[in-house]
């Protein structure tokens, strides 16, 4: 089966994006992690770094290196193969306390949906999540799958502060957000997990493209799963297929 | 830094001063923004005053007052950027040119004149650790070294010794340009109407008093989209005008998010990003859109320009009053 070409789109000077398409869809996100792979596997002389993202790879270059048209041609050229290197499935298990000080929009979604808290949970932690791309703020774990039973419009108003390591849901996303910051999600619980760490090597856990699933632990565990994360330990398992 | 280092104190600083380099590369794709300084041109101009790559790490100083004070060793510090007032011990210091602060001296600046960003380099250097290759500061990723947030007063950065016997020195810098800030187009421009994409070229814009080193918001005319204002997230870049649900551009720099989930009309061009940068709140900008290929030659011009800065460097004549330069006519940024 053939898919669309993909577009290429300026990016200004020094970056283009080789764009798949304008929706949130594991094919579409397959075909971007493919083209990442094979550029790492094949890097083009300019090229400094790229960033996948649901729907589309931006590629940062030097213009004093490699001209748009030419980089376009050999992005599109790389984006029409089908053997890219692939990529080794990584699971990653991820502790998280619902509801409560942890998760304080729990009630509300579980109301909203017509379901029990309890409910929310079993639906939240009952599937394997898709990496679909990290952006926004460092480790910030954009996920698809998300049980469409369960799926809660952003807040008409943003929260100015919101906490690190907070599971949110956001529309048809959920995802884990390591820092603190605003947000507009809805949120359910809290990891303990440090997706970024800068003084943990490595700095950064999760990659684009693994899969992520949670499981409900008792607030009794925070503290110690807390110090343990602080002090460098991953806290989720991960296993590799 | 061979030699012991030199120690220089913060005294007072305002809130947007800050240890900036070239910026952090390479993990883009996690979500760590790259930082670094908002004026690549001053940024390399101080540094190749003080002999350091035109990328080195220097101290971004907002716009507000500060004051440094070397505290042990002496120092020599260059200043580019900002226009501004500079004393040292009562002494006039010049922009775009070197000056030795021996232990106990204080160097003050004072509020910019005109432009939001000085750099103060460092001859030899500011010590840090670097994380992905830079010191910057990034406050919300708690990175950057030696301190990873801000500079406060109190602060102690271990800096460079000065070359005793080395000679002053000033830099001759090419005109910023004057004329509308130039863009390409995209990558989202046929996300908003037509007539959304003439008013944002036709509009002369007045730059935010809510605007940091995250983005400038622009304040003018709502624009129009053509189909809602929520895009599935993609990547940014510096100088990516993404135009929210309010219609009011925000142009993302040094500080940016990654990504975002709102359309981007426009893509400030490399070469234009520090005279942007520069614009003080409530200051007004035109935008001019060029061809991909124009805006690539620029860019190459740009980035020779900044690795000959070094070439437009020369030495100062010392006057016959020991240890003080000749005055002469402060040069305008």
């Amino acid at each position: 089966m053939s898919s669309p070409a993909p577009r290429l789109l300026p990016c200004g000077d020094s970056a283009l994006a080789v764009e798949f398409g304008d929706s949130i869809d594991p094919e579409l996100n397959r075909r971007v992690l493919a083209l990442d792979a094979l550029l790492a596997a094949e890097p083009i002389a300019g090229v400094s770094e790229s960033v996948p993202t649901y729907r589309s790879l931006l590629v940062h270059y030097d213009p004093g290196v490699i001209r748009h048209a030419d980089l376009g041609a050999k992005l599109l050229a790389l984006a029409a193969r089908r053997d890219a290197p692939a990529r080794k499935g990584r699971r990653w298990r991820v502790p998280v306390v619902y509801g409560g000080d942890y998760g304080i929009d729990l009630e509300a979604v579980a109301e909203r949906a017509g379901l029990a808290p309890a409910e929310v949970v079993a639906r939240h932690t009952g599937v394997d999540y898709r990496v679909y791309m990290l952006g926004f703020l460092p480790g910030y774990t954009y996920l698809g799958g998300l049980d469409p039973s369960i799926a809660t419009p952003r807040r008409h108003d943003p929260r100015l502060e919101t906490p690190a390591g907070t599971i949110g849901i956001g529309g048809i996303q959920t995802g884990i957000q390591c820092l603190a910051a605003p947000s507009g999600w809805n949120l359910l619980g809290c990891t303990p997990m440090r997706t970024y760490h800068p003084k943990r090597e490595p700095i950064f856990l999760i990659e684009p493209g693994d899969q992520v699933g949670f499981y409900a632990i008792e607030a009794s565990r925070w503290e110690a799963l807390d110090r343990a994360a602080e002090a460098g330990e991953p806290v989720a398992e991960m296993t590799e297929a | 830094m061979s030699q012991r280092p030199s120690l220089l104190a913060v005294d007072t600083v305002g809130p947007a001063t800050s240890v900036q380099d070239a910026g952090r590369l390479g993990a883009q794709r996690y979500g760590l923004t790259t930082s670094g300084a908002m004026d690549r041109t001053s940024l390399a101009a101080a540094n190749a005053l003080a002999g350091q790559p035109s990328g080195a790490a220097a101290i971004e100083v907002g716009p507000l007052a500060a004051a440094f004070t070397v505290r042990r060793g002496s120092a020599r510090v260059s200043l580019a950027g900002a226009d501004r007032v500079a004393k040292l011990s009562g002494r006039a210091v010049w922009l775009n040119e070197t000056v030795r602060i021996a232990a106990g001296e204080t160097l003050q600046l004072s509020p910019a004149r005109s432009g939001v960003f000085s750099y103060l380099g460092v001859e030899g250097g500011i010590a840090g650790k670097p994380v992905f290759g830079s010191l910057s500061v990034s406050a919300r990723a708690g990175l950057g070294s030696p301190y990873p947030r801000p500079l406060r007063p109190g602060d102690l950065l271990d800096v460079g010794a000065a070359v005793d016997t080395a000679a002053e020195r000033r830099v001759k810098l090419p005109s910023p340009g004057r004329g509308p800030i130039r863009v390409v187009l995209g990558p989202q421009e046929d996300a908003l109407t037509p007539e959304a994409v003439s008013l944002f070229l036709d509009t002369e814009w007045r730059i935010s008093p809510k605007s940091d080193r995250m983005g400038y918001r622009l304040e003018g005319p709502k624009l129009a989209h053509a189909n809602g204002f929520n895009i599935v997230s993609d990547g940014t870049v510096p100088g990516s005008i993404q135009i929210p649900g309010n219609g009011q551009p925000l142009a993302l720099l040094a500080d940016r998010g990654t990504t975002g989930g709102y359309p981007k009309v426009a893509t400030i061009i490399t070469a234009d990003l520090p005279r942007f940068s520069q614009t003080q709140a409530g200051g007004r900008v035109r935008f001019a859109a060029i061809g991909i290929e124009e805006a690539q030659d620029e860019a190459i011009r740009f980035a020779a320009m900044l690795a000959r800065m070094t070439e437009r460097v020369e030495g100062l004549v010392k006057s016959v009053v020991a240890g003080e330069m000749a005055p002469r006519a402060p040069s305008i940024s």
